[in-house]
């Protein structure tokens, strides 16, 4: 496959990750604002944006219309919904050939829906409704996706994009939680109300999955080990980690094994310290670093595959 | 029961408001009967009544745009992109009609390969005295870097989309020859699979002869052009990328082929071998089907600010490590001052007499034509010889006094430059407009393919002046196309 539609496919898929994350921590937040005390309203706020890699506008973190704004319709902001799905769809564009007409017609409408949209529109009618559109858009293409294209070389780029993506997303989400509480004195502890440990459930959809498992008895060490180490939940750190590490060892295959040594070392032992973590030593070291640390490996992830399949030298290519 | 012939077949629903005129008529003779292949159609439509008929219309839209077979239009802040107008109405042709076509057009790209050949190698047409050398060296997309360089088996032409149109008398003329990267061969293959789903029972009474091996047909010639001694060739098609406006015809084939849609980026070369970058590492490129021109192919060895094309691509072309289809330098047979010359092209390679008539053409730079051109030209086509699209264009009939004293001097100033042309009136066909049915312009592009032997899909694209009256045809000014249906014998 040429590498530049492996590198579309790549950023299509990472591209939509992005934007459903985004339409699902907006919709939650909007949800939670309708059960707080105005102190809690900023920090809540404050903390969305930090674990989007995202400042606070102009009129401060309180200002809630103005956040939805930015990170919905905001086009000068590369990381808004609507600049995160015109990207995925240019993406698209690029390798009409490659997708089936079904995932183009799919995106293509979430693509005009978002455009159609405005922050006023939806702002004063239901906001929910609409993120609930972008998120079962992005769902929708998803499952086209799986059910029309070939399982090949190109849709495991696409899986090992939307799941480094959503690894990286859900480290960022745990951390931003995390940090506060963990970073207190231990003389005042700081107190997390339990609706925002089941925000911050919600906001990886495992709040259902988590009472399956532990009970509705929220305990934010629990709450670690899901959204972390849990095998199955299908937006748990460990679950992309297995899912990124399976796609790239399907994709040397598929090539023929080369250099991608570094890009299948760095995902197996992603998954590997996931896979054999344990969250009390995990809260006990550090676990900001920990969280950080897993977004630096995703980086390294894709650096190598950049590495090994994109953007090689050419006389590296010749000699070998 | 027999069908009772009244006075006219014009007049009855659909048809209540259709006029004919001088221009020949595909449904109706002069007398307004119809004429016999299109009554199969003509009594289908007599049966649908107005809200049918538009419920077909809609359908084919929506089939349009959800399929993305759309063109962009420019210059507006976010680009819209729009469907190729499309015309619900078949244009019909019969057997018999379309084998001198048929003939004529293999006849002419078989004449035109060898004078590609002989111009870029010993000259024997000029030393004859047949078209003068001046005449071809100064053509516009004349390419020195052509001179003596082989081409894959001699073919220099393996793509045409030739122009036609039918003149009161009812034969077929020849406009003008593209031999460079002719379009439109998606929408003549998209039209058909949109009409199976509008008329299918109108499909199966009457007969229409299949288009849809051309795809394959383009894959067998393509791989015929592959260096002898690599025998599972790597062929892939070139694209500008997505901004250019057949961007969607390109996918289109490129899967209908299954071969590898490629840009220039995703293109290298290496000791004057051409490769692609892939995620398996660098695999060589043996044919490329290349939509790119000329100009744009090679920033080495044309212009230096194209980003479209492969450094070092001509090198490799030359050392005959890669084949380019079309191959570079065969604009020279689309310069319209040369067109007027393939009669006698046909005459002096083939001995024989030009199947398909051309138009009659007055070259400026002759004095005696420049002459009458200039005498007039309120009544004449003037055309700037290197320009297509109906761009560079004077009408004498529909233009300003001030249109034409800007075109005598620029005949003056470079007469080299101008050819012109007695005003055609293209033929008309039925189209289904405004909940009517009325007639409207139309030319007709074939498809050729020449390998080893020259294959001609039957039908092509018909396009439409879809505006009253206009006889331009070009989607870039308001034109369509409708399906066009070549009958079994």
């Amino acid at each position: 496959m040429l590498s530049r539609v492996a590198d579309s496919l790549y950023w299509m898929s990472r591209y939509l990750e992005r934007a459903e994350h985004t339409a699902r921590l907006i919709a939650v937040g909007l949800d939670l604002m309708l059960d707080q005390t105005p102190q809690s309203t900023g920090i809540r706020w404050e903390r969305l944006l930090a674990s989007l890699h995202a400042y606070p506008p102009p009129s401060g973190s309180g200002d809630a219309y103005a956040i939805a704004r930015m990170l919905t319709f905001e086009m000068s902001n590369d990381a808004s919904i609507a600049s995160c799905i015109a990207s995925a769809r240019e993406n698209a564009r690029q390798v009409r050939e490659q997708i089936s007409s079904e995932m183009w017609e799919q995106l293509n409408r979430l693509y005009l829906k978002v455009k159609g949209s405005s922050i006023d529109a939806i702002w004063h009618g239901d906001p929910l409704e609409f993120y609930q559109e972008v998120k079962e858009g992005a769902h929708l293409f998803q499952g086209i996706t799986d059910a029309t294209m070939t399982h090949g070389e190109g849709w495991q780029f696409i899986q090992v994009g939307r799941h480094l993506e959503r690894a990286g997303g859900t480290a960022a989400l745990v951390d931003q939680h995390f940090r506060p509480f963990l970073e207190a004195p231990a003389d005042a502890p700081l107190a997390l109300d339990y609706i925002d440990w089941v925000g911050l459930l919600k906001c990886c959809t495992a709040f259902e999955a988590y009472c399956k498992v532990y009970t509705a008895d929220i305990k934010p060490e629990s709450v670690a080990e899901f959204l972390l180490l849990n095998a199955d939940g299908p937006r748990s750190v460990r679950f992309a980690a297995d899912r990124i590490q399976r796609s790239m060892q399907a994709i040397s295959q598929a090539t023929g094994t080369r250099s991608a040594g570094r890009a299948e070392r760095l995902a197996g032992r992603l998954r590997a310290s996931l896979d054999y973590g344990q969250v009390d030593e995990i809260i006990a070291e550090n676990m900001h670093t920990y969280l950080e640390n897993i977004q630096r490996q995703c980086a390294a992830i894709h650096g190598a595959i950049y590495q090994a399949y994109v953007s090689y030298s050419v006389d590296t290519a010749l000699t070998s | 029961m027999p069908h009772e012939r009244s006075a006219t077949d014009i007049g009855r629903p659909p048809f209540t408001s259709y006029q004919l005129d001088t221009a020949y008529d595909e449904m109706f003779t002069p007398l307004g009967h119809v004429r016999e292949h299109y009554r199969a159609l003509y009594e289908r439509l007599n049966e649908l009544n107005l809200a049918q008929l538009m419920q077909r219309q809609r359908y084919a839209d929506a089939a349009f745009l959800n399929q993305g077979i759309t063109f962009t239009v420019y210059g507006e802040d976010s680009s819209t992109e729009r469907i190729f107008p499309y015309d619900l109405l078949p244009r019909i042709i019969t057997a018999g009609e379309w084998a001198p076509v048929e003939r004529g057009l293999a006849q002419r790209i078989t004449a035109l390969n060898h004078f590609l050949h002989d111009i870029y190698h010993e000259g024997k047409i000029f030393k004859d005295g047949v078209i003068p050398r001046d005449l071809v060296l100064t053509c516009q997309h004349y390419r020195r870097e052509m001179r003596n360089v082989s081409v894959p088996r001699d073919t220099y032409i393996t793509v045409v989309g030739t122009d036609l149109v039918r003149v009161p008398d009812g034969s077929f003329a020849v406009l003008e020859d593209n031999l460079r990267v002719p379009s439109g061969v998606s929408y003549m293959l998209t039209n058909r699979a949109v009409m199976k789903r509008a008329f299918p029972r109108l499909f199966a009474n009457i007969g229409v002869r299949p288009i849809d091996h051309y795809g394959k047909t383009l894959l067998t010639t393509l791989r015929g052009l592959a260096p002898p001694h690599r025998p599972e060739p790597t062929i892939v098609l070139l694209t500008p990328g997505v901004f250019n406006s057949a961007y969607f015809e390109h996918t289109f084939l490129a899967r209908q082929m299954g071969i590898e849609l490629v840009e220039g980026r995703d293109l290298l070369c290496h000791d004057n071998i051409v490769y692609m970058r892939t995620t398996a590492g660098l695999r060589r490129v043996d044919v490329i089907y290349r939509r790119v021109d000329d100009d744009f192919i090679d920033p080495l060895a044309f212009r230096p600010d194209s980003i479209l094309g492969v450094p070092g691509l001509l090198n490799a072309y030359r050392s005959g490590n890669v084949a380019l289809a079309n191959a570079v330098g065969t604009g020279v047979a689309d310069d319209k001052a040369v067109y007027a010359y393939v009669p006698a092209i046909i005459r002096y390679y083939l001995g024989e007499e030009p199947v398909l008539q051309n138009v009659e053409t007055y070259l400026c730079d002759k004095a005696d034509d420049r002459a009458y051109v200039l005498e007039h030209l309120d009544e004449l086509v003037v055309k700037a010889v290197g320009e297509s699209g109906g761009y560079g264009m004077l009408i004498g009939p529909h233009s300003t006094r001030e249109q034409r004293e800007t075109f005598r001097s620029l005949i003056l100033d470079n007469p080299r430059n101008y050819i012109a042309q007695p005003t055609l009136s293209l033929s008309r066909a039925p189209c289904f407009i405004d909940e009517q049915v009325e007639p409207r312009h139309i030319d007709l592009r074939p498809y050729v393919l020449n390998g080893e032997q020259v294959t001609i899909v039957p039908g092509g694209l018909t396009r439409v002046a879809l505006r009253r009256g206009s006889l331009v045809v070009n989607s870039s000014q308001g034109g369509g196309s409708k399906d066009t249906w070549v009958l079994f014998e």
